[in-house]
Order: C-alpha cells, then sequence, then structure tokens
C-alpha cells in the first residue's frame, strides 16, 4: 500500500488504453498504475476483459490506441523491443501451457538458458531451489501432463519466476482448480508478496483478492469503474454496478459477504 | 451553421441536441467541446468525436484516436515502407545478379537454343498439353482411391484389442512392403508381371495397372502421413470422447480424425504435388504424359525445350495447390485460435 509521502516507484502504468477485437470495443479506456512491490487485483465479470488486459500488457497483442509504461518506458511504441520487454515480465496463464514435450525441470530452465544465457547447471540449481521451496522437487524430472492441475500450475508460476522478472501477471491462474488445490496455488502467491514481487492478478476469488491485494480495480465496460484498497471496494463499494457484481459474487458463495 | 456560431451558443446549451453540436459535425473537428456539452455521455463521447467515426476503425462509443497513435501509425507505416523498398531492392539486385551470371556465362549461347526455343515451345504445347491430360486424370483417380485407403490402413493400424490383431499386423506389413518397396520396381512388376500371368478377366493395360501401381506405393505413404496425425491428437481428447459415452470408433471417427486430418492437410498435399509428378512414371508402359510427349519431340529435333516446357506446366499446376493448401490452414486457425500479436 502507498503510504502518504513516500512516492513508490511505478512498475506498470496503464493511459487510456483501448482494444478492439473486430468491432468489438474490450477495453475502451483504461488507466491503471502499479507500485513496486505491490499487488493488484483485477476483478470483474467474464468478458469484462481482465484476461485481454493481461494480454497487451505482455503484448501478446496490440492495443489500439492509449500506451503503456514498464519502469517508466512505453512498452506499447512500435520502437519498443518485445522481446526485451516480454522478458522483463513473467505470465502465468489460466491453463497452465507448460511444453508437454519438456520435463518439469526443462520447462523452468528453457528461458534462463536460451533466452539469458544462463549455465545449465546454475538454472538447474535455481529451479530446483524454487521447486523445493513450492513443495514440487521430486517433480522435476515428470513430465507435465503427470502432475496434477495444481502442481502444474505451481510449475508455470515457477517457470514465469526462473527468470527473475520484474513484473508478474497471473491471469485467473486458479480457474481451472479444485478448491484444495486453489489453497496450494495461493498460498504459493502469499509468499511471492512477502518477498515483494510486484503483481497483476485477475480473479474470480475475491477473499483472496480482498486478503493479498493493495489495490483492487473492477473492470466493466471497458473501463476501471472503480479502484481503490480492498477494503474500500470490497467493504463499501462507491458504484452501484460494483455493489450489483459484488453481491452477485457472494450469492455463489466466492466471498462471504 | 458554421463552427462559429457552435461556439457561440455553445455555453449555454447544457446537453441537449443543440444547434450549436449540429453545426459541429464534419465542421471544425479538432475544436474541444467538452465544457460545453456538459451533459454529454461520458469521456472523448463529444460531436466531433462522432464525426470522426466514419474514419475510426471500430466502436459507437465517440472515440477518437489520440495524437499517440496517430504518431504510431505514421511511424508503422513508414517503417513498412521501409521494408517493402528494401524488399524491392534486394530482389531486383539479385535478380538482375542471376541474369548476368547466366547471360555472360560461356556457353549462355548455345544453351539458349537448345532450352530455350520460343520455336519449339510452340510446336511442343499441343502435344505436352494432351500429355499433360493423362497426367491429371491418373492423379485424381489415383489420389481419390490413395486417399481412401491411406486412411483406412491407418485406422486399422489404431484398433484395439486382441480379435484385431491379424488386421494390425497386415496393415503394418502392407506399410512396411511397399514403403520400401521403389516405385519404379512396383510398376514395372504391375506393369509387365500382371501381364505375363495371362489371368483371364484382368485388364493389360499399362494405364490402369500402372495406376494400381501407383495407388498400392502412395497409400503406403499416406497411410503413415494419417498416422502421424492420428498419433499427434493429445490423448485427453480421446479420454474426453470415451467418457461421453462415445465408443472407440465413435471417438475416432468425431472426434480424433477431425482434428488429425486437419494437422495433417499440408503434408497430404506433399504427397498429391509428389504423385502428380510420379504419374509420369507411367510411361514406362508406353502411355504418353506430358513428359514422354516432350521426349518424344526432344528425340526428334535434338532440342530439350520441350523438357523445359513440360517442367514449367508442373511447376503452373502445382502452384495453385500450395496456395490452396495454405490458405486453407490459415483459414481453419483463424477459426479456431485466438490470434494475437506473437
Amino acid at each position: 500500500m502507498t503510504q502518504a509521502g513516500v512516492p513508490k516507484t511505478e512498475v506498470l502504468r496503464l493511459e487510456s488504453v483501448r482494444k478492439t477485437f473486430g468491432g468489438q470495443v474490450v477495453l475502451r479506456d483504461v488507466g491503471l498504475a502499479v507500485p513496486e512491490h505491490s499487488v493488484t487485483a483485477l476483478i470483474g465479470a467474464s468478458g469484462s476483459g481482465k484476461s485481454t488486459l493481461m494480454r497487451c500488457v505482455n503484448l501478446l497483442e496490440g492495443i489500439d490506441d492509449g500506451a503503456i509504461f514498464l519502469d517508466g518506458e512505453e512498452i506499447t511504441d512500435p520502437r519498443a523491443d518485445e522481446d526485451a520487454v516480454r522478458r522483463r515480465i513473467g505470465v502465468v496463464f489460466q491453463s497452465y501451457n507448460l511444453f508437454p514435450h519438456m520435463t518439469v525441470l526443462e520447462n523452468i530452465t528453457l528461458a534462463p538458458r536460451r533466452v539469458h544465457g544462463v549455465a545449465r547447471a546454475e538454472a538447474e540449481a535455481r529451479a530446483l531451489e524454487l521447486l523445493d521451496r513450492l513443495g514440487l522437487a521430486a517433480k522435476a524430472a515428470e513430465y507435465p501432463d503427470r502432475l496434477s492441475g495444481g502442481q502444474q500450475q505451481r510449475v508455470a508460476i515457477v517457470r514465469a519466476l526462473a527468470t527473475g522478472p520484474r513484473l508478474l501477471l497471473l491471469d485467473e491462474i486458479t480457474a481451472a482448480l479444485d478448491p484444495v488445490l486453489v489453497g496450494e496455488v495461493l498460498s504459493v502467491v502469499r509468499d511471492l508478496k512477502e518477498q515483494g514481487m510486484t503483481m497483476v492478478i485477475s480473479t474470480h476469488e475475491m477473499g483472496f483478492a480482498r486478503e493479498v491485494a493493495d489495490q483492487v480495480c473492477f473492470l466493466d465496460g471497458g473501463v476501471v469503474l472503480e479502484q481503490g484498497p480492498p477494503e474500500q471496494v470490497f467493504g463499501d463499494p462507491r458504484e452501484e454496478r460494483t455493489r450489483r457484481f459484488l453481491s452477485r459474487v457472494v450469492a455463489s458463495g466466492r466471498l462471504q459477504g | 451553421m458554421s463552427p462559429g456560431v457552435s461556439g457561440d451558443v455553445g455555453g449555454d446549451v447544457g446537453g441537449d441536441l443543440s444547434p450549436g453540436r449540429n453545426g459541429n459535425v464534419g465542421g471544425d473537428l479538432g475544436r474541444d467541446m467538452g465544457g460545453d456539452v456538459s451533459g454529454d455521455v461520458g469521456p472523448g463521447a463529444t460531436a466531433a468525436g462522432a464525426a470522426l467515426l466514419a474514419k475510426a476503425p471500430a466502436g459507437d462509443d465517440g472515440y477518437r484516436p489520440s495524437e499517440r497513435r496517430l504518431a504510431h501509425e505514421a511511424y508503422r507505416r513508414a517503417r513498412a515502407r521501409r521494408s517493402a523498398l528494401i524488399a524491392t531492392a534486394s530482389t531486383l539486385a539479385t535478380a538482375l545478379a542471376l541474369y548476368l551470371l547466366i547471360v555472360n556465362s560461356p556457353g549462355w549461347e548455345v544453351t539458349r537454343r537448345t532450352f530455350f526455343s520460343l520455336d519449339y515451345a510452340r510446336q511442343a504445347l499441343p502435344e505436352v498439353l494432351k500429355g499433360l491430360r493423362l497426367n491429371l486424370e491418373l492423379m485424381l483417380g489415383c489420389g481419390v482411391l490413395i486417399l481412401v485407403f491411406g486412411l483406412l490402413l491407418a485406422v486399422l493400424r489404431t484398433l484395439r484389442g486382441p480379435v484385431f490383431l491379424p488386421v494390425r499386423l497386415l496393415a503394418t506389413a502392407y506399410v512396411d512392403f511397399f514403403l520400401g518397396l521403389p516405385m519404379i520396381i512396383c510398376l514395372l512388376v504391375m506393369i509387365t508381371g500382371v501381364p505375363a500371368l495371362r489371368l483371364t478377366g484382368v485388364t493389360t493395360d499399362p494405364l490402369l495397372l500402372g495406376g494400381v501401381a501407383l495407388v498400392l506405393t502412395y497409400s503406403a505413404y499416406v497411410s503413415e502421413v494419417f498416422r502421424s496425425g492420428i498419433e499427434s491428437v493429445h490423448p485427453s481428447q480421446r479420454a474426453a470422447a470415451r467418457s461421453l459415452g462415445l465408443t472407440n470408433a465413435q471417438a475416432m471417427r468425431y472426434v480424433v480424425l477431425p482434428q488429425a486430418v486437419r494437422r495433417v492437410v499440408p503434408p497430404l498435399l506433399n504427397n498429391l504435388v509428389s504423385l502428380q509428378k510420379d504419374t509420369g512414371l507411367v510411361s514406362i508402359g508406353g502411355a504418353i504424359d506430358a513428359v514422354y510427349a516432350a521426349k518424344i519431340i526432344a528425340a526428334r529435333s535434338f532440342n530439350f525445350t520441350p523438357y523445359l516446357l513440360a517442367g514449367l506446366v508442373f511447376i503452373v499446376l502445382t502452384i495453385p495447390l500450395t496456395r490452396f493448401a495454405d490458405w486453407l490452414t490459415a483459414r481453419m486457425n483463424r477459426r479456431q485460435f485466438q490470434g494475437g500479436a506473437v
């Protein structure tokens, strides 16, 4: 959380981002600032553009208008080096997207070795250390398809972390998991927050967002309709639409009202 | 109604459709009216913005492109122009270098007369095209049979259960045999061996027998292509289908094969093009195809232009086929996947 009078470095900043698919406007005018060492939770109905926003930040989608800054540098400028930008951002996808033809260890060491030029021994030592911290050291030689969903997702997190990213994007990483597995993945995110990782999380787990986020953004109609500390957004939402969205979520049992 | 009028009344009109706003539509696009029309619906939804919609690519929300966007787009256009220029220049330079190299070679004059004689090309064209008809008929007829047999063989090899062991073995043995057997030997055996048996009711037509040989050999190739496609479909797909209650055969028919076939369209097309060229081998039995027709003329006149012509005709046939396959694959990908910038 940003204390008054102590300005924090901004890792990510979005200004008036607009994104359309065909004739459909997904993001109309999105502004967002993510300070260093903070966790930003994006909430909103399915189709409100959370995933699109994530993909735009990682330059997997081009934006129509506006600008995205990473550490003050405009990454949506056509002159920017996209590969260099992506090297500084870690992404975890909803459906894991592990490479099925590689072992867990190979999945994790691919980018450090091929992109960052880390020596094999060093990359593997670092990978094993991360795996160990997430309780997966025994699975290093397994292939992804032989792991449970929760294990696969944790491997995906390790893969994203292995390059020491400046910013971590977690796109509904628990959406495909059962409650028990959700717990094991979320505790990993909690640990990452402790260590000061800057993260943007899109999630349907409102309880978790409330607990772990420093700021919560409610995406609706292609804009950030409401934005603030979790106590305010969840406890005392200013916008009628936020209130309606949250009451629907409470009714579905994903947030204790 | 002039922009000047809109400026005068703008301060008074609130949010309703005033003469001032109407006047500004299509008028002074650069004028910021945000302060004047206070009751307007959201940021950017000014009358000027609406007027820009004709130019804006998408959206009905009164969006108007920002300076930044216009600058980025201008830069991208400039970059595209530069790339196009470089591509054109390098292509021209390469072509020129090749041309000079060939034209300045010591034997060019003789080569030109024996390979690039317009006169002989004109003479040979009708004969070559007549022969080409045979190639096309063989390709189409055999192509259909090959696809059917190839797919059948591939599916037979994926059958499970002990009952099907002999079927699997036979199919495997067939594929192993014909994959290894050189095409030309298979053709010779069919065209000369089968008539030698003097079986009643069995054709001795070299064209038909040659076609059979093509089908025998190519079915083995194509079945391997299909099989690799089938095996590339993730096992979870079969599991999902079986869990819905589909039988093994149904899972194959409705879930696995459609995905497998899509994946192997490009390699299958390779086989088709290769078949198109191999149809010429049937001429060893005496049938006159495009290449054989060229050969006859070349032998008569000691000029090789007809060969070159036959080659060109084959290339001209192949190009639309490969472009069609490219287009087909691209369309499938567009419909099935999300796409994106990478």
